[in-house]
């Protein structure tokens, strides 16, 4: 079996600045797991500017952020494999993976740090009424769609939800040529960023309909339209506010959960409102030795408070690894 | 007469609220912002809005389909759609490299487009 002193689940920003850290203070034996096929996690996906204003002085996309930490896994020689899942963890910390060209691999890990970060909430968590036609995406599917595979999702695009991630797209979608009928909010305040209403929507003079949601999707093979209704201070649909919106594609940018399937395998105590692991301020969860850091801990609103958190977790990781040793 | 104007920094995260007063398009003060890069972005937002682009370019022979790429440094925010033109017609052989130049002048702007990832050129199949 596989021995290492430190693994790292997730070689996104978390795990590579957690990875970073560890082996700043001395950890040798350093394994991160990525399930896609580059480390990066989601950065490379998120091409706009926005990124290490306050770990690099400087505004980097995604991309260039990532390869900031990239670079420092490789000068510093710390392992890691791509395309390699973790499908099961244990509380005696061996780690099982299905690695591309292995096969299924299990490592013994004497510390593990979780930094897995989290998903979109899908349409399912909404209750919209209606059929399931295709053109309904979360905003990061179609993030992916445009910035990695260089295709558009459709050309008449109506967003639900103001995340960042949402208002983003609407931002890129129209510079790509499609037509961002409008982003609907069913709270009174935008939940993204102000600085990205107005670079992503007023500048393009794209609606902010606050106060609206979807209340019924139109279509059966594609999505043709959508209803949009006001809702009341409980956020319930005010009868005769009905509009129908004609649109091809739906994104949904409504939130993000931390990404614990793991997490509950170890059967430690999760937070309820944050959906993460409780952690102590040094980032351990309750069981000794397994920390987390970054979106599994709660969502953050910027990849620079991502990167701290994680070095301390690293730096923590490695304290209870030398510690052991002595 | 003094003329208000209302702004959102887009500088960082923090996105202040500024507000600009001019006279006769001269601005006359500049207040809310917290820092120096409030007060260049304010007077920009009033006389000439710029803003960094950031896309995709097709890429040839590469390991991926398309390489992330950014104006090097703002441009004037009504070229943001021309420029996308432009961009839209060019593709880039791979490999390419983090800050390769892969346009000179971007849009008559004078700015480069730069690359902001690698990608890797794919291996030619072998038999």
């Amino acid at each position: 079996m596989l021995q290492y002193d430190l693994v790292i689940i997730g070689g996104g920003p978390a795990g590579l600045a957690a990875a970073d850290s560890a082996r700043e203070m001395g950890v040798q034996s350093i394994l991160i797991l990525e399930r896609e096929n580059k480390l990066g996690g989601i950065l490379n996906q998120c091409i706009h500017t926005g990124f290490g204003l306050h770990t690099f002085r400087e505004e980097l996309t995604g991309p260039e952020y990532a390869a900031r930490y990239i670079d420092k896994i490789r000068q510093k020689e710390i392992e890691y494999k791509v395309s390699a899942m973790v499908i099961d963890i244990t509380r005696d910390k061996q780690v099982t993976i299905m690695e591309k060209g292995t096969g299924l691999v299990t490592i013994q890990a004497k510390v593990i740090v979780l930094a897995m970060g989290c998903r979109e909430r899908p349409r399912g968590a909404l209750n919209i009424p209606g059929y399931r036609p295709a053109g309904i995406y979360s905003a990061g599917t179609a993030q992916y769609f445009v910035n990695i595979d260089g295709i558009m999702p459709g050309k008449e695009i109506v967003i639900l939800g103001s995340g960042d991630i949402g208002l983003i797209m609407a931002r890129r979608l129209t510079l790509e040529g499609a037509k961002v009928k409008c982003v609907a909010e069913i709270m009174p305040k935008s939940g993204g960023l102000q600085r990205n209403i107005v670079q992503c929507l007023e500048d393009f003079g794209i609606p902010l309909k606050l106060s609206h949601t979807v209340t019924y999707i139109h279509g059966k093979e594609r999505i043709e339209g959508v209803t949009l209704s006001k809702v009341d201070a409980n956020l319930e649909p005010v009868p005769g506010t009905e509009e129908f919106v004609p649109c091809d594609t739906l994104l949904l940018s409504v939130g993000l959960i931390p990404e614990n399937e793991l997490t509950r395998k170890l059967e430690v105590p999760m937070d309820e409102k944050t959906k993460g692991p409780v952690v102590t301020p040094e980032m351990e969860t309750a069981l000794p030795g397994v920390f987390a850091c970054g979106n599994v801990v709660h969502v953050h609103d910027l990849v620079d408070h991502v990167s701290q958190e994680a070095k301390k977790a690293g730096e923590n990781a490695a304290r209870y690894i030398l510690e052991e040793k002595t | 007469m003094t003329e208000k104007k209302e702004l959102t920094c887009i500088k960082c995260p923090r996105g202040c609220g500024i507000l600009v007063e001019t006279e006769q398009g001269r601005i006359v003060s500049i207040s809310g912002n917290q820092c120096k890069n409030g007060k260049e972005y304010a007077e920009k937002e009033v006389t000439a809005p710029t803003r960094v682009l950031t896309t995709t370019v097709k890429v040839l022979s590469g390991t991926e389909k398309v390489v992330a790429v950014k104006s090097k440094e703002e441009i004037p925010k009504e070229k943001l759609l021309p420029a996308m033109e432009q961009i839209k017609e060019i593709t880039v052989e791979a490999p390419v490299i983090l800050g390769e130049t892969i346009l000179e002048d971007l849009c008559g702007t004078g700015i480069p487009l730069v690359a902001t990832a690698c990608v890797t050129r794919k291996r030619d199949k072998t038999i």
